[in-house]
């Protein structure tokens, strides 16, 4: 029995149709911690491009040097270090939350060179343009360059998010009963790993499927010139 | 047209690298002038009109308008200091670029181009800017495509486009910078004829950089012909282009206009 559910040990099939309420209460912490993730990554990894492109060498240096230690650590020290060394500063934060961070923190590094890319690629007439009619830097960047840029860093982003979901098994290590976590629970329990490891590989299968899918149609529906503005 | 010039270089100096763009040049365009500068390519002719706009700095001498050094500013002690982006930001109200790629920007609708500038910058309202944006489209001939996006227009709408948002920030001086360029043939009469008819009608100060000789001709107060960074020779359209003293002006007239 886990979260209030029994199951039923009697076959095969039963058993899998038993733990399956299970599986999609962790199945949602994964969602949970995937989204939860994917948006700090794109709302840090966004800042830190920002700061890249700083002319301050004094701004733009700190942002490199962090960006750069995120993406060459192994996200599981950087986890570990959220979730044992920062409560001895008096920062406690929830296991979940703690995961999810940590994602988010580590893909804000990659995500602020898919930025970068997406903003160098956007054409110097356009910043010339925006200067010659004295548009400010800020409205330049999130009305100018930034509804440019969006549709081309779609897809680089869409993998980053998939990439994320994947990742959101290392999560168990601190405590978090995602998905993965849930499965080895019920498999501790019943002796039995093959089922509940097999329903987690085809339900990661089907989430890492749709969010394709969905990016893929965001992609395909975002007209290519940039984000329209009447 | 007064005698003072709105417009004066003075000794400039610009080099990219080892390669010097604009080599003490000195040059002057008087209020309400339209001045039309010709001349081989890498000559310092587009130089001229992107320091103006501050889209390129420069390396030496001075450069006035209206009055003011446009790249310096006076410190309390009289002395020239470089300007800050402040100043520049004030400077750059008296001034409108046309562009040869056009650069509109693509993701807003036409109305939207013209708009957007004189509602954040100048402090229009949206209704403001946008009855004098459909005014601006109605005199560029373009008032039935407001609503549509650059991509669904030709190359010579797209730049009446690009006249009509520069005019919208209400310049005193307008720099076209070689506006037809990059137009198929048939495109160029449409652009021109605009240019033409702003000319004849508005006050406006403009500064042409062209390869379009005849229209440089019809258009202009003065020509002016760049070689090597600086002003080779410069004239009447029809003293220039009938009777060139020097020999590079000729070598280049008879290049261009054989074609």
């Amino acid at each position: 029995m886990l979260f209030g559910i029994a199951w039923d040990t009697s076959s095969g099939w039963a058993f899998a149709v038993s733990i399956l309420p299970i599986l999609l209460i962790g199945m949602w912490v994964t969602i949970q911690a995937t989204v939860l993730g994917f948006f700090i990554a794109l709302a840090v990894g966004l800042v830190w491009a920002a700061l890249k492109a700083a002319p301050l060498k004094i701004i733009s240096w700190p942002a490199a040097v962090v960006t750069e230690f995120l993406r060459d650590t192994p996200l599981l020290i950087q986890l570990f270090f959220l979730y044992y060394v920062l409560p001895e500063f008096g920062i406690t934060l929830p296991a979940f939350m703690t995961g999810a961070l940590a994602l988010g923190l580590q893909y804000s590094a990659y995500t602020s060179e898919v930025y970068r890319a997406g903003i160098e690629a956007v054409a110097k007439g356009q910043h010339e343009a925006a200067r010659a009619l004295n548009l400010s830097g800020g409205r330049t960047f999130t009305h100018i360059i930034l509804p440019q840029a969006i549709p081309r860093i779609v897809p680089a982003m869409g993998n980053y998010l998939v990439s994320i979901m994947k990742d959101v098994p290392l999560l168990s290590v601190v405590t978090v009963l995602e998905m993965l976590n849930v499965a080895r629970i019920i498999g501790d329990r019943t002796f039995n790993y093959l089922v509940p490891l097999s329903m987690v590989g085809a339900l990661y299968l089907i989430m890492t499927l749709v969010a394709s899918a969905g990016v893929r149609l965001l992609d395909n529906w975002l007209p290519k010139q940039g984000i329209p503005l009447k | 047209m007064s005698d003072e010039p709105i417009i004066k270089f003075d000794k400039v100096v610009k080099r990219f690298g080892d390669l010097t763009v604009l080599n003490e040049l000195d040059f002057e365009v008087k209020k309400g002038e339209k001045v039309s500068i010709i001349g081989p390519s890498g000559s310092g002719k587009s130089t001229v009109l992107r320091i103006l706009m501050t889209l390129e700095d420069i390396n030496g001498g001075v450069v006035t308008v209206g009055g003011e050094p446009l790249w310096h500013e006076k410190a309390p002690d009289g002395s020239l200091v470089p300007a800050s982006e402040t100043h520049l930001r004030k400077m750059r109200t008296q001034l409108g670029m046309v562009f040869q790629q056009f650069n509109l920007f693509p993701h807003m609708t036409v109305l939207r181009n013209i708009t957007e500038a004189p509602v954040q910058v100048l402090g229009l309202s949206k209704q403001e800017a946008k009855q004098r944006g459909e005014e601006l489209l109605e005199l560029v001939g373009l008032a039935d495509q407001a609503q549509k996006y650059p991509h669904q227009l030709s190359g010579g709408q797209q730049q009446r486009v690009g006249i009509a948002r520069a005019l919208a920030m209400r310049p005193n001086i307008l720099l076209f910078d070689e506006p037809t360029s990059a137009l198929d043939p048939e495109l160029v009469g449409e652009v021109l004829n605009v240019i033409g008819k702003l000319a004849e009608e508005h006050d406006l100060t403009m500064l042409l950089v062209t390869h379009e000789m005849r229209f440089a001709r019809e258009v202009s107060d003065r020509v002016c012909f760049f070689d090597q960074g600086r002003i080779r020779e410069e004239g009447a359209p029809e003293d220039l282009f009938t009777d060139p003293n020097e020999e590079r002006t000729r070598e280049f007239l008879q290049a261009v206009l054989d074609n």
